[in-house]
């Protein structure tokens, strides 16, 4: 049993090791000058395989109860709904330029450092 | 009658019930920030030009939350190392490993104040923009959970630890639970970081 | 059958060894305050939350005043409110809209969900599925705790500067960020509701999955079971979004950001001074990602009730359990992506109009479903009229109303004409008053003897309901007519300066006076369940000669309920079985015709 846990501690060892690496690919991946979709898809992509690690490792999902996996599958649907549906109504003016007209626009908190 | 299945899984589904009522509770948690996280897609791709600081430009210092991705990352790794100690009946190597977590958390929110301050002093408070709004609101929710998983987690280092003499699997399992909170956490982190920081 | 020694609550008497611990020495704040027994925290949520309907209703009362007689100085009470309300008892709009905010508020939150599935669900759950107790009974008692507080932060917020909330319970923004000190309060009273509901719905979860009997499998499950299920994770996956929105709307009331206000707002010929770039409609889209799912839970726990006292008054098995239990899943699922047909007057495009409307339309079927099913129970049934069974009859065709007149809401066309009249007020009032509230009052008369050991006195029950059925209808019947002729909600002076309106406004005079029957009709009611603590006629375990498994513990059941696991035999409605000795044969009944072995 606690052969067991030894070859599990050298798992968590390398699962950290790939998580700072793939931290270091993070911030690596964001200075490639990317059109704006394809940066927004490459930093979700990185994160996704991150936390992937995260919850398949440290979290133990691999070889998981099957009810587990049922509550986080019907969590994960209505958290894309969340997330998406909102967006439908805006889909045809992704990307453009707006200005409310009669009002002046903000003044920016947030300077690059 | 006692409350079955405590310590031992119940046959049929395999779990026990801290297992159970922790991913559950995850559950919850993700349809929080999820509804955090789509508030802060329409925000933005409603925003009027110049409203929000333009694609990548990084009004947040990148180094400064590389490190902290880097510091919740290893917290996560003693996390479980911790865990991993006391199913290898190792109490002071969970100790260690335990005061590893917490002290690795506090550095997190340290640094984290830190930038707030630095934010606070040049003007740059949440009422300035929705860019602004939206970074402290996320990152804040997501400190109090990281506060809130200290006073347990500093529980379990401390009075919380008189249940490995008096019921020791039923610890484990404790442990084991407030690992995965702790993984959550920073598994959070890890999409806030270049959503906030990167985008 | 379970075999176990009666205990009353709270009693010094020396019991059984079989039960695992000395309550009874444990004083009197930890066994009725600070219990961690899911009976003694079930009654607690459910007399919080009677109260709380009370008092919402008392709301109602002074508002139907203002809405028959607009400004006419309120009678009795008018006196007390106070200049800042109703100077010389007049009511001011402002305290007109606190009334209305807070009536809606506390109905929902504090009073139908807590009693329905805080009380009714943490009561009955466990004793049903023969455990010993919920899952973590000290989750139990702080989600009970949580609740109290937040009912506490709503009540005081009568007494804020500005007074209660007064943004409708919707509370949209930015009317809702502008608003006064309570609307704070709301917020806050609301995180203490949500995290109370959190923890619960994890308890009930855990508890139906784990701590079932053997032999109790998921398809063996009493429908009121499936129901909490169903309703739990409905609380589990859809407040958190409004717990966020929650935050945000706090932090633009107190730390002045704009998540909701757009640019160049403008209040009262000032521009506000704000950064802006906040959409209202972001506070739409959270507040009914959980307020849709919220309405189910307001009804499935009453849906299960009503399933309980049908079966066992009709004396025979609930027809098309399968198509019940797939309907409510069906319908749990469903009721996340129906959200923005709330939300058809705020200009959005035909793509998600006609999305929203289809997902209206589907989830109307399992409704149905479930509605026909419970009709089709009644038929060729024995039926016995006793008094929850009067009640559970009723639902059924109230619940039919309410249901039939959501569909012209739930498409957009006929909706431009509805949205925000009387007609939605009638609609959702008919499902949660005439629907939820007589199943509620049902299953009170129900599980009564099991919590007390005594019966609630049947006469008072009768005039009870028949004034009660009689009322409710007089009271929101009339509403649809308003509404259809365009009389608009939300109005201070009950829509007198309209002219379209002006043919309909007899009918204010109509509901409230109804209304004012109504409370009428709860005395005797209220007398009766106070009395019937110390004086109903006493009995024993099955008074009702019911199947389920709660029905085998004593009256009242002791600390643990059952003395070890019951042995599930059968489903839950084995009644007039062919052969058999009685017209039913109860769940953990080790006799009779044996269902084929399941797994546990």
């Amino acid at each position: 049993m606690s052969e067991d846990v030894q070859g599990h501690i050298k798992l968590y060892y390398k699962i950290g090791g790939a998580l700072l690496f793939l931290t270091v690919v993070t911030v690596g991946v964001s200075y490639i000058d990317f059109a704006v979709p394809m940066a927004i898809v490459v930093a979700l992509i990185v994160a996704t395989v991150k936390g992937s690690l995260v919850a398949s490792y440290f979290m133990h999902l691999i070889g998981e109860q099957k009810g587990i996996y049922a509550a986080l599958a019907l969590t994960a649907f209505f958290f894309v709904v969340l997330i998406f549906i909102p967006l439908l109504g805006h889909s045809n003016t992704f990307g453009e330029r707006k200005s409310f007209p009669n009002s002046h626009p903000p003044v920016v908190g947030g300077e690059a450092h | 009658m006692e409350i079955p299945y405590i310590v031992d899984e119940r046959p049929d589904t395999g779990l026990t019930n801290v297992k159970l009522g922790i991913w559950l509770f995850l559950a919850s948690e993700v349809m929080l920030f999820g509804g955090l996280f789509s508030a802060y897609i329409l925000l933005r791709i409603n925003a009027v030009d110049g409203a929000w600081p333009a694609f990548a430009t990084n009004p947040l210092s990148v180094p400064i939350g590389a490190f902290n991705t880097v510091v919740l990352i290893s917290s996560s790794v003693t996390m479980v190392l911790s865990y991993a100690a006391l199913k290898m009946d190792d109490l002071s190597g969970y100790k260690k490993y335990m005061g590893l977590t917490i002290g690795l958390s506090l550095l997190f929110l340290v640094v984290k104040s830190y930038e707030y301050y630095d934010k606070f002093s040049h003007g740059d408070i949440p009422a300035a923009s929705t860019f602004l709004a939206v970074y402290f609101t996320m990152t804040g929710l997501h400190g109090l959970h990281i506060i809130g998983g200290v006073v347990v987690n500093g529980y379990f280092l401390g009075p919380g630890t008189a249940m490995w003499y008096s019921n020791k699997p039923q610890f484990i399992n404790r442990i084991e639970a407030s690992g995965l909170y702790w993984h959550f956490v920073d598994l959070v982190w890890i999409f806030l970081f270049p959503v906030l920081y990167l985008l | 059958m379970a075999d176990v020694t009666t205990v009353d609550k709270g009693a010094h008497a020396a019991h059984s060894t079989d039960t695992a611990h000395a309550h009874h020495d444990e004083g009197f704040l930890r066994t009725y305050i600070f219990s961690v027994d899911h009976k003694v925290i079930g009654i607690q949520y459910a007399v919080t939350g009677l109260l709380f309907l009370l008092f919402g209703f008392g709301l109602m009362m002074i508002m139907r005043w203002q809405l028959a007689y607009p400004f006419q100085p309120i009678p009795i009470i008018g006196g007390f409110l106070g200049d800042a309300r109703a100077p010389g008892g007049i009511m001011l709009p402002e305290f007109y809209n606190q009334l209305g905010a807070m009536h809606g508020t506390i109905m929902v939150f504090l009073g139908v969900v807590p009693l329905a599935v805080g009380g009714f669900g943490n009561f009955v759950l466990p004793l049903q599925i023969g455990a010993p107790d919920m899952a973590f009974p000290k989750l139990n008692m702080a989600s009970y705790w949580s609740f109290f507080l937040g009912g506490v932060v709503m009540f005081a917020s009568f007494f804020a500067p500005g007074g209660a909330a007064n943004s409708g319970w919707t509370s949209y923004a930015p009317l809702s960020v502008i608003a006064t000190t309570g609307q704070t309060m709301w917020l806050l009273g609301m995180i203490f509701l949500i995290t109370s509901s959190l923890l619960g719905s994890v308890n009930f979860i855990v508890t139906t999955i784990q701590l079932r009997a053997p032999g109790l499998s998921f398809m063996r499950l009493p429908f009121f079971v499936w129901a909490q299920l169903v309703t739990s994770f409905l609380l589990l996956l859809a407040f958190p979004p409004l717990e966020a929105a929650g935050v945000m709307q706090l932090m633009d009331r107190l730390a002045g950001t704009s998540f909701f206000l757009p640019t160049g707002l403008v209040v009262s010929n000032t521009p506000m001074e704000i950064s802006g770039g906040g959409s209202p409609l972001l506070w739409q889209h959270l507040f009914w990602f959980l307020a849709h799912p919220e309405v189910y839970v307001l009804i499935l726990p009453a849906m299960g009730i009503v399933a309980e006292i049908l079966a066992n008054n009709t004396r025979k098995p609930l027809w098309g359990y399968r198509a019940l239990v797939a309907s409510v899943v069906f319908l749990g699922f469903m009721s996340f992506v129906v959200w923005a047909h709330h939300m058809f007057m705020t200009g959005m495009g035909t793509t998600m109009s006609a999305f929203f409307q289809t997902t209206t339309m589907i989830i109307s079927i399992p409704s149905v479903v479930i509605l026909s099913a419970f009709l089709l129970s009644l038929y060729g049934g024995s039926i016995r009229y006793t008094t929850p069974m009067l009640f559970a009859l009723a639902f059924l065709p109230m619940f039919a109303i309410g249901g039939l007149t959501g569909l012209p809401l739930g498409l957009s066309a006929p909706d431009i004409h509805l949205h925000d009249t009387y007609y939605v007020i009638g609609h959702f009032h008919y499902v949660v008053a005439p629907g939820t509230v007589l199943a509620l009052l049902g299953g009170i008369y129900y599980w009564f003897p099991k919590a007390t050991g005594r019966k609630m006195n049947d006469l008072l029950g009768r005039i009870h309901f028949f004034g009660s059925f009689i009322c409710i209808n007089v009271v929101f019947m009339p509403m649809f007519i308003q509404g259809l002729s365009g009389m608009n909600r939300r109005m201070a002076d009950g829509g007198l300066e309209y002219a379209m309106n002006q043919d309909v406004l007899v009918w204010n005079v109509v509901i409230s006076m109804g209304a004012w029957t109504l409370a009428l009709f709860q005395i005797p009611f209220i007398f009766n369940f106070f009395w019937s603590i110390k004086k109903g006629e006493k009995v024993g375990a099955n008074p009702w000669e019911a199947t389920t498994l709660e029905w085998s513990a004593p009256s009242p059941p002791p600390h643990g309920n059952f003395s070890a696991p019951p042995s599930v035999h059968r489903g839950p409605y084995e009644y007039s079985v062919p052969g058999g000795e009685s017209d039913f044969i109860m769940q953990a009944d080790p006799h009779g015709p044996q269902a084929e072995p399941s797994k546990a």
